[in-house]
């Protein structure tokens, strides 16, 4: 293949994508300005766009999107941290795991947004009690797929563990982890994706910090350009934290 | 069974005559819902240092029983296994295992791969990593190591698995079935590696498999297991020139040795045949 066919090949899902998305915007804008659509319950995507500028500079934007993104970096540490060391206890502990498996599987289904009011009063209306919603919200899927993964390495890897006489920590280190570690980041992308939903949800519920509360302020205002606006820095906020995470994950398990 | 004594003229003295490895009157029973069976039922025998000795059997009559019990994985049976005088009670150091089922680690390059065995005895990085080469390269994999299993088939993994062992300096080498997964081409040619690495080494083998051309083809001296119980059924010694080659497959001493082990393993495999055919219908 030429370099240019090459770059082709590259270049065409994205330029799909984007053609798509554009697309899309155009439709809408369409809609809105034929009427079809109440332009007072969705804005026009020009209007969207208009209002970029105001919000960046009147709004605080960058202050309040590092706040956020900060507030889901701690999350994000936290679930890495806790929720793969919570599950490999559990897998190393079959008591453990056998007396709270289900417990940690409800929990992954339970609205756990909905305690908020208890995580206010332990940490105050204050950024430690968002970051603690995120946490919470993504650590069972980082825990069960951790066991998961841990519990699946295939039994003959670890007869060759065995056979070379390793001790418990390097058959868990050099064997178990590494076969795990795809398993385990399939957890941790859903886990952040419930503890990204629930940073800035929390933000807008507690009306405290960042793109949460901002979204609230200008719903409560009544400017949806502004709105929609602010929710696209939430996506972009998401995006680099995805952009990141693969690229961690493709140096981790690199194989070519 | 016991095995008769054969003078050999490649068996160098040692304090014991029996064998580096002495495998003695072994039986492992496992209890199932159905009642317990027998996998292996006494079977005894010795391998000399630098003998090849293949146990062969049909499918279900212990072999992988007997592997793992020789490897230290498998505890709980009656008898002993002693690897140079020293009794064998768990995984160890003289004794290096190649597994049936595809064992290399997907997460680690070929040349990491290999240098496993010696990254745990705590080897300094660029001495494990020459001394893998040397493995890679008796092996016949230059130029792969820094590929990862993915991107090798199913033969050069399976030659990586057994580089990894060799490069633990094993006293014996211990194969259960290491190329049934493979074709009969390849096989063939892989059993050619493995008699030139063997030449080379002159590395204490003892492989399990059921397949009479690759026993026959690799072997000094040929176990012949009966179907359960597994025991011995008879000892036969290969007679063929050294070095060899898979070439010697199409010679008429090959097709005797061939046709005599088939002998013994026919009437085997027929029992566990009938066996499963009749165990398959009680169960519909
Ligand atoms: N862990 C076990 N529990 C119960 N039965 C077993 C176990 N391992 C092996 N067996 C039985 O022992 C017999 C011998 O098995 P195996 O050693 O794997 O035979 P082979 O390797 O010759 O095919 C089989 O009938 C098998 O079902
Ligand atoms: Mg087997």
């Amino acid at each position: 293949m030429t370099s240019l066919a090459l770059s082709r090949v590259r270049f065409l899902p994205f330029a799909l994508g984007l053609g798509t998305f554009l697309a899309a915007a155009l439709i809408v804008e369409i809609l809105i300005r034929a009427g079809l659509i109440n332009r007072f319950i969705v804005p026009m995507p020009s209007q969207i766009v208009a209002s970029f500028e105001r919000v960046i500079v009147e709004e605080h934007m960058f202050e309040r999107f590092v706040m956020t993104f900060k507030e889901c970096l701690a999350a994000a540490a936290l679930l890495a941290i806790f929720g793969i060391s919570i599950g490999a206890a559990m897998h190393r502990f079959e008591l453990l795991r056998r007396a709270t498996e289900t417990w940690v599987a409800a929990m992954a289904s339970a609205p756990t947004v909905l305690m908020y009011p208890l995580f206010l009063v332990i940490f105050g209306r204050s950024a430690t009690t968002i970051v603690m919603m995120g946490f919470v919200a993504g650590l069972p899927a980082v825990i069960l797929k951790t066991i998961e993964g841990l519990s699946s390495t295939r039994r003959v890897l670890l007869n060759v563990g065995r056979s070379f006489k390793l001790t418990p920590l390097q058959m868990f280190l050099k064997i178990q982890l590494p076969s795990a570690l795809p398993t385990i980041f399939t957890g941790f992308k859903l886990g952040l994706i419930f503890a990204l939903i629930n940073v800035v949800g929390v933000e807008f519920l507690i009306n405290f910090g960042g793109l949460g509360q901002l979204i609230n302020d200008l719903a409560e205002r009544y400017d949806l350009p502004g709105t929609y606006a602010a929710i696209c820095f939430v996506i972009l906020v998401s995006v680099i934290f995805f952009i990141v995470i693969e690229w961690i994950e493709r140096w981790l398990t690199r194989t070519d | 069974m016991s095995v008769a004594p054969m003078p050999s003229p490649r068996a160098a003295p040692i304090p014991k005559p029996d064998g580096i490895l002495v495998v003695d009157d072994i039986v492992k029973r496992f209890p199932t819902p159905d009642g317990v069976i027998t996998a292996v039922d006494h079977v005894s025998f010795a391998v000399r240092p630098g003998e090849f000795l293949s146990v062969i059997g049909p499918s279900g009559c212990g072999k992988s029983t007997l592997f793992n019990i020789i490897g230290g994985l498998v505890t709980g049976f009656d008898g002993s296994v002693t690897v140079a005088g020293e009794r064998i009670d768990g995984p160890h150091a003289s004794v290096g295992m190649v597994f049936q089922e595809e064992s290399t680690f997907p997460w680690r390059t070929v040349i990491e791969n290999v240098a496993f065995p010696l990254e745990i005895a705590g080897m300094p990085k660029t001495q494990r990593l020459e001394k893998a080469m040397h493995f890679i390269a008796l092996v016949g994999l230059n130029g792969f190591e820094n590929r990862h299993p993915v991107e090798l088939s199913g033969g050069m993994r399976q030659r990586v698995s057994l580089a990894r062992t060799l490069a633990s300096e094993p006293k014996i080498l211990l194969m259960d079935e290491p190329f049934a997964a493979l074709d009969e081409q390849t096989r063939l040619l892989l059993g050619d590696k493995v008699l030139q690495i063997q030449q080379t080494l002159k590395q204490t083998t003892l492989l399990i498999t059921h397949n009479i051309t690759e026993a026959v083809q690799l072997s000094d001296r040929i176990l012949v297991m009966t179907y359960r119980p597994g025991r011995t059924k008879r000892v036969v010694e290969i007679d063929l020139p050294r070095p060899r080659s898979s070439e010697i497959v199409g010679s008429d001493a090959f097709g005797h040795y061939v046709a005599q082990v088939w002998a013994d393993l026919r009437e085997e495999a027929t029992r566990g045949l009938d066996e499963a055919e009749s165990r398959a219908r009680e169960k519909k």
